[in-house]
């Protein structure tokens, strides 16, 4: 697929006319998906898909469209000559563009990891039989996925992974149930079936009458995975240069002084050791690792080439939406070990779901507890709870409430595939904390 | 493309019981003006095909961007192992449920199509627009954008079944960001819930020409505004807050397939069982909701859903009472109740699931004027700006942009920071007041996210503006 986007990226350097330059990402996937519901296949297929966005600039001109390639070279040629031609019609009814910035010095790369995955008939058989007698919903996600960045300039980047994502529920009754994930590059039995075993314990303790957890304060125990939506939401215009720069960012108060999170706090976009390219569609490398958070302070945005050349900075390679796309935050002192009896008496939260700000300039979210969430007594665990709202902001959960960040870090890739498989991921701690509010 | 597809199709028939074809060709053009800066244009064109076969009582599918004849052989032959692999382990027989050899044309209906201002035009148009927003020094950033869609799809079965269908949308977007200090407020034209089926036609429709100034004044106005009072209270609903409580709190606790446990790992279950159809009170007597993907102006019209299954008007929701669930044709018959046609897939590269398409709240006989003196305190909300439900679609917390308290009858000042919850199962049975049609607008949402894999859908949503009580209301922080 490499060699074919390159013929394609070639192709469109043969069309240039004058001082026409462009910009052109790829994205593809060959993915088989299988919907589980019942420990039963509710939907199962492949998809195969490719296209190419490409920006076609005249000085300050441009226009940028997308078209879905067929993989038959002579089609695509076509294609991409239709696309070209309707660029340029395009751009000669536009303005000039004052931020407009792509890359014009070349800085070719590869990653190219070789698929070590399971025939797919295996892993059904293998996910069928781990389920046996349990109510088991999820989507087995699997297959090659690649990305690639062409200029006119003579860069070219490649990007080809090839993943699986096993995302899964064991069900006990109504909304009590155990979520887990299972993904990475190479399948393990043993680790695979360690999981479905560690699920299988929580789904026991799921079978006792549910604590009914009045409004309140509590001690909780949030786990990376609970973390990771909470912290997710600043990945929701919270880090970017232009969220920070038009004041609608929820960090606004943090990175104006009123507001600080504990000197543990530490979150930085760690391309280096996330699952993402490390390019961006207008041709900028990403830097291994972009600190933006530091004890507890803000040090630093994502910046796009768009906002950089519109407020006057260096961009850091960040995509247009300027989201983390390799977050990653720093372990705290807590060992994981002991943590039930070190909450004493709360709530475990296994997960969250559906949150949402409920006041962007307190940084302050709802959402729900999901999943395997227990209520803890003396340091032992004793009943699930039924689902309870919180809304509680993130200056005292990872700052004023917080009793400390988990020693252990999990890394998680995203389930998501919206349009196509997401290469995101989340490197985080449990965080342990002090009253945290339930609302409903 | 359409006769060279309908002719490929023929070519590669395997030997299965049944196989289908859906094509999809779906062309987007973006187009926004921030600060009265041209943003980039993007168009973008998806074009590809999904083909599914039942082979036994397996069901398999496979989409490919590759519409050659040798690129839908390949993937009929993936879908055909897929439905291999899967016989004796479903959900179903899928092996019983074949689609309809049903042949049909759909069309939208378009005024003024996009087309008829050209490119420069239309961004002449957003630009004049968006430099009426910056009106102040606080106004610290703003956009004016519009969306222009035209889809087609093309559903061709091995049983001689051929539905042809082209869509037209436009969704037009606004927001004006006010900022003084560490406070930032936002007024959005609608929250980005006015797109509609049609031209652009839709733009005189919605106010949009009247809408920069207002949104300003609005977001000025919110930066000294006190807070949203707390308590439990009387509350109006705007049209653009209605159609998020419509689509969180009935639409998807009463999708089949939510019931059946499918989405139960990702987007999430239903405080809604079974046996609740023909008997439960889900809301006072002035609840009336219908599925209704035959009105031409909404989102989610259509004449047949991605099954084949024709569109009709139903009630699922009468006097309060729910009758019937939004369920399609696979879901019917894996639950044996009657629902709706409503499978529907975002585009070729997702197979159809249940989603809720267009869901509306019937009109009543109040007028806002009436609704607003029967309260004695109490606020009237405006448009969303946070969404928040348990996975069970019962407990929630939604946010507005604009709020304004209302005292012995009488609208008084306005608040900002504006919430409120509640649960589903008891929220409704408070409907204490439904505007009339005078009060209905048509809006939508292209951004519905369910499904494994995920997919992103256009629902339609059409609401008078309504009265509740005893509402759990407060403000932020």
């Amino acid at each position: 697929m490499q060699t074919y986007f390159n013929e394609v990226a070639d192709h469109i350097t043969s069309l240039l006319q004058g001082n026409e330059a462009f910009t052109c990402t790829f994205d593809g996937e060959e993915s088989d998906f299988i919907r589980f519901n019942q420990g039963k296949v509710r939907q199962a297929g492949a998809v195969s898909q490719r296209s190419l966005q490409l920006d076609l600039i005249e000085g300050m001109r441009h226009a940028a469209g997308a078209i879905v390639l067929s993989g038959e070279r002579e089609e695509d040629h076509a294609r991409v000559a239709g696309l070209v031609k309707d660029l340029r019609a395009q751009r000669a009814e536009l303005p000039e563009d004052p931020y407009l910035l792509y890359a014009t010095e070349p800085h070719d790369t590869e990653r190219v990891d070789p698929s070590r995955l399971p025939d797919p008939v295996a892993a059904l058989g293998e996910i069928q039989s781990a389920a046996g007698p349990h109510d088991l919903v999820g989507l087995y996600a699997a297959g090659g996925i690649h990305a690639g960045f062409a200029n006119s300039f003579g860069q070219r980047n490649w990007f080809s992974t090839h993943s699986y994502n096993f995302d899964w529920s064991f069900y006990h009754a109504t909304d009590k149930a155990v979520k887990s994930g299972y993904a990475g590059f190479e399948w393990d039995p043993s680790r695979f079936q360690r999981k479905v075993d560690e699920a299988v314990r929580k789904l026991d303790v799921l079978q006792r009458d549910p604590h009914e957890v009045p409004r309140g304060h509590y001690r909780v125990y949030l786990t990376p995975d609970a973390l990771n939506e909470m912290v997710g939401m600043l990945s929701w215009g919270g880090f970017g240069l232009k969220a920070l720069r038009t004041k609608q960012t929820p960090l606004l108060k943090l990175a104006e002084g009123e507001a600080a999170f504990d000197d543990s706090v530490s979150i930085a976009e760690n391309t280096a050791e996330g699952a993402s390219p490390n390019f961006q569609e207008s041709g900028f490398l990403r830097p291994d690792r972009v600190s933006l958070i530091d004890n507890g302070h803000h040090t630093a945005s994502l910046v796009s080439p768009r906002s950089a050349k519109e407020f006057g900075v260096e961009t850091n390679g960040a995509s247009a939406g300027e989201s983390p796309e390799s977050l990653d935050m720093a372990a705290g002192g807590l060992p994981e070990e002991g943590m039930i009896e070190r909450l004493g008496t709360g709530l475990y939260v296994g997960n969250l779901h559906y949150l949402n700000w409920s006041d962007l300039m307190a940084c302050k979210t709802t959402g729900m507890t999901r999943f395997a969430t227990f209520w803890v007594e003396d340091g032992e665990i004793a009943a699930p709870v039924n689902v309870m709202r919180f809304d509680e902001s993130l200056y005292r959960v990872l700052g004023s409430n917080l009793a400390g960040l988990t020693q252990e870090r999990d890394w998680l890739l995203s389930p998501d595939t919206y349009f196509h498989r997401s290469t995101h991921s989340a490197r985080l701690p449990g965080a342990l904390v002090e009253d945290f509010a339930f609302t409903l | 493309m359409i006769d060279q597809l309908e002719s490929r199709f023929r070519a590669i028939q395997p030997d299965v019981d049944f196989v289908s074809l859906r094509y999809v060709d779906e062309r987007h053009e973006n187009l926004a003006v921030r600060q009265n800066i041209v943003q980039p244009t993007s168009t973008s064109r998806d074009v590809g095909a999904m083909l599914t076969v039942i082979d036994g009582d397996g069901l398999g599918y496979a989409a490919t961007s590759d519409l050659s004849e040798s690129g839908l052989r390949e993937a009929v032959k993936r879908a055909t192992a897929w439905a291999r692999r899967t016989q004796g382990r479903g959900v179903a027989d899928f092996g019983s449920m074949p689609l309809d050899a049903r042949q049909g044309e759909y069309q939208s209906q378009v005024g003024r199509t996009w087309d008829s201002l050209s490119l420069k035009d239309k961004i002449d148009l957003l630009r004049e627009h968006a430099g009426r927003i910056k009106k102040d020094d606080r106004i610290v950033d703003w956009v004016a954008a519009l969306t222009g869609v035209s889809s087609e799809s093309l559903l061709l079965t091995s049983n001689g079944g051929r539905l042809h269908q082209r869509f037209r949308f436009v969704v037009p977007h606004m927001v004006a960001i006010a900022n003084e200090g560490t406070e930032t407020q936002r007024r959005t034209l609608g929250g980005y819930g006015m797109g509609r089926q049609g031209g652009l036609e839709i733009l005189d429709e919605i106010g949009f020409t009247a809408a920069p100034e207002r949104l300003a004044d609005e977001a000025l106005e919110l930066l000294s505004a006190p807070d949203c009072p707390e308590g439990t209270m009387d509350l109006i609903l705007a049209p653009d807050q209605m159609i998020l409580q419509i689509h969180e709190s009935i639409g998807h606790p009463i999708e089949l397939d939510r019931i059946l446990g499918d989405e139960r790992n990702y987007a999430g279950t239903s405080f809604v069982t079974l046996d609740m159809f023909g008997s439960y009170q889900y809301g006072s007597e002035l609840l009336n909701v219908t599925f209704d993907p035959t009105r031409t102006d909404e989102l989610a019209s259509y004449g047949f859903d991605d099954d084949g299954m024709p569109a009709e008007r139903e009630y699922v929701i009468k006097e309060g009472v729910l009758l019937r669930p939004l369920g399609g044709r696979t879901s019917q018959v894996r639950a044996g109740v009657p629902g709706v046609a409503n499978s529907r897939a975002s585009s070729w590269n997702r197979p159809p699931i249940d989603r809720m398409a267009n869901l509306n709240l019937e009109p009543g006989d109040s007028s806002i004027a009436s609704m607003v003196q029967s309260v004695e305190r109490g606020v009237l909300m405006e448009t969303n700006c946070s969404w928040s439900i348990d996975d069970s679609r019962n407990k929630f917390q939604f946010g507005c942009e604009h709020g304004r308290v209302i005292e012995d009858g009488e609208l008084k000042h306005v608040v900002k920071k504006c919430n409120y919850r509640g649960i589903s199962a008891t929220f409704w049975r408070n409907l204490k007041g439904v505007g009339t049609a005078e009060t209905v607008e048509v809006m939508g949402t292209p951004h519905c996210g369910k499904g494994e894999p995920n997919q992103m859908i256009r629902v339609g949503h059409a609401s008078p503006t309504c009265l509740f009580g005893d509402v759990e209301v407060f403000a932020g922080d």
